[in-house]
């Protein structure tokens, strides 16, 4: 039996039956990771030592009868910008390259009580910010399914690993896409919650009001059960929505109702690639097949979001970024400096690489004295427009389908040297995050080079259980997500 | 609009980044592209619009004032690139 191959769920199945142990599962993940990780290079460290520790744990409670976790012997990969106790948190930057955090993020608490086993961190954009995961410091990671293409970013290291199958599942966050375009571009299912779902207590912050943590997974019903256990309320971050969770994952398979599905002509329009707009066409036939009515609609603000996006998403990082200083924890220069101030500009200058420097450039020359109005304020309120578009549509329908990505995964070096024009490949997935309201990525199709095709479901805020439902449908009609690349 | 070699020099001074001049000169071209671009937001008329700066409704949210334990000192200390008698060292910063 081929045991990397399988979902999460079913791993966490087969030994509760006891038809195979924890350890057999983490030394045979471990093979498969030695095997492929030279021509992927999904992560940025490794813990075999406390994955087989966690495992003999798991092996001995199973044996002893003793009740486990939903995450059951499950190994699990974390993007390196949550904080994992004890485990070097580097963010992808020289400013962290050191950093051991002294505390667990609360996602990571949280699957740890549930019996996951923590594999490794992966790699992404440097401090989440990039579409190729070209901005790491330290590689690039590649994409499965053609190692001359990027796995999409940033959480392009999380992608790849659950793809590669070297990992079950993976944990992501996703501040314009940084889930859901990766999970497209790899071929796997990628859930961004509900902004206020999942607390983001440990996750070093990018972008405050956009930031959230969500899964990515093979499968719909992963999604759900990685969800399940990182949903919920959290006092340790002042965002945390105090609603409760429900449950994802008994009824996963019962979609109710008439579904209404609302099919947005702007983002059907100029830019997006033949290929995928004719596999999300196919795909929305498939809903309407089984008894879906689409709804043809418009948010007519949605070509205004990249804009908005990067003011007020440079403009809140430039905030959260302020405090790598060198003094407390991070990079400090090793060339000694008279007074602080040149002292902070020069571990900012060495610890930040090009991509994080401009943006936080950009933030703080939009939010700079005489261009507030016109940048941030003006972007906040065409903010509140993107949202009223939502508002309306939501009215008229339960949940609109998009492609998740203008395009399938491009090259290596393709867009690098044009940052505006690798902004633009996020221009479907970050109306959700200014909106707030949930979306998932699922498998719809494959370009005739391979590349998949990822097709975007979004959701009222809150309403996760009826995305995954309407993934589930799809999924249950259809295989892409079981395909496998080749060279692996 | 075109942003000049002043105007980077001093939003990467209030930034607390040291630039090269070579990087003056790419962010320089790269940030008047972008706001080049951000300009399309002036299309729309938002005079009356209310701004929003999150995306749910959350106010002022307190916690139990109770105490709670913490990181003993040391283990704070140890993440510090330069520390010494129980702080963080860093250059003099009073003449």
């Amino acid at each position: 039996m081929i045991l990397h191959e399988l979902s999460a769920n079913n791993i966490k199945e087969k030994l509760i039956k006891r038809e195979i142990s924890a350890q057999e599962v983490v030394e045979d993940l471990f093979e498969k990771i030695y095997l492929n990780e030279p021509s992927v290079k999904a992560y940025l460290c490794l813990d075999k030592e406390g994955a087989l520790l966690k495992a003999r744990e798991i092996d001995e409670k199973l044996s002893s009868g003793a009740k486990v976790g939903l995450l059951a012997g499950i190994p699990v990969a974390i993007k390196d910008n949550i904080c994992t106790s004890g485990i070097k948190t580097t963010c992808a930057s020289r400013m962290l390259e050191n950093f051991v955090p002294p505390y667990d993020a609360f996602v990571v608490k949280r699957i740890k009580e549930e019996d996951a086993i923590i594999i490794g961190k992966t790699n992404l954009d440097e401090f989440a910010m990039g579409s190729s995961n070209e901005n790491s410091a330290f590689h690039v990671t590649r994409n499965p399914w053609n190692t001359d293409y990027i796995p999409g970013g940033s959480g392009g290291g999380s992608a790849a690993a659950v793809t590669a199958d070297m990992a079950f599942m993976a944990l992501g966050s996703d501040t314009g896409g940084s889930i859901r375009q990766p999970s497209a571009f790899c071929g796997n299912v990628g859930c961004k919650p509900t902004y206020g779902r999942v607390s983001r207590y440990g996750l070093v912050a990018f972008a405050s009001s956009l930031d959230q943590i969500g899964s990515i997974t093979k499968n719909v019903y992963d999604a759900a059960l990685l969800l399940q256990v990182v949903s919920g309320y959290d006092g340790y971050d002042s965002t945390s929505a105090n609603i409760g969770v429900p449950d994802y994952i008994s009824g996963i398979n019962s979609v109710s109702g008439n579904l209404r599905i609302g099919v947005p002509r702007e983002f059907f329009g100029d830019g997006l690639n033949t290929e995928v707009a004719n596999a999300v066409t196919n795909a929305l036939e498939i809903y309407k097949k089984n008894g879906a009515e689409l709804v043809d609609l418009s948010l007519p603000h949605c070509g205004y979001a990249v804009a908005t996006y990067y003011i007020i998403a440079t403009a809140e990082a430039s905030s959260n970024l302020a405090r790598y200083d060198g003094v407390r924890y991070g990079h400090r220069s090793q060339l000694s400096e008279d007074n602080i101030i040149d002292m902070y500009c020069r571990v900012r200058a060495e610890g930040f690489g090009s991509e994080v420097k401009r943006r936080i450039l950009l933030g703080n020359y939009v939010l700079s004295a005489g261009f507030y109005d016109a940048y941030y304020l003006k972007a906040s309120k065409v903010r509140s427009l993107i949202k009223g578009d939502f508002e309306d549509a939501f009215n008229k329908v339960d949940c609109i389908i998009s492609p998740t990505c203008p395009s399938p995964a491009f090259k290596i070096g393709e867009k690098i040297t044009d940052p505006l024009e690798m902004y633009l490949s996020d221009i479907y997935t970050i109306p959700a995050n200014l909106v707030g309201i949930p979306g998932i990525s699922i498998p719809c199709g494959f370009t005739t080079t391979g590349l998949p095709i990822g097709m975007q479901i979004m959701g009222k805020h809150f309403e996760e259980e009826k995305i995954l439902k309407v993934a589930k449908l799809f999924e249950n009609e259809t295989d892409f997500h079981l395909k496998k690349p080749e060279l692996i | 609009m075109d942003i000049s070699i002043k105007q980077i020099e001093q939003v990467a001074r209030l930034s607390r980044i040291l630039l090269t001049d070579d990087e003056k000169d790419i962010f320089r071209e790269q940030l008047t592209g972008i706001l080049g671009y951000i300009e399309k937001l002036n299309e729309l008329d938002t005079d009356n619009v209310q701004p929003m700066a999150y995306a749910t409704s959350l106010q002022n949210v307190f916690r139990e004032d109770k105490q709670e334990s913490s990181f003993a000192r040391q283990e704070i200390l140890e993440l510090s690139p330069s520390s010494a008698k129980g702080f963080f060292k860093v250059p003099k910063i009073l003449e």
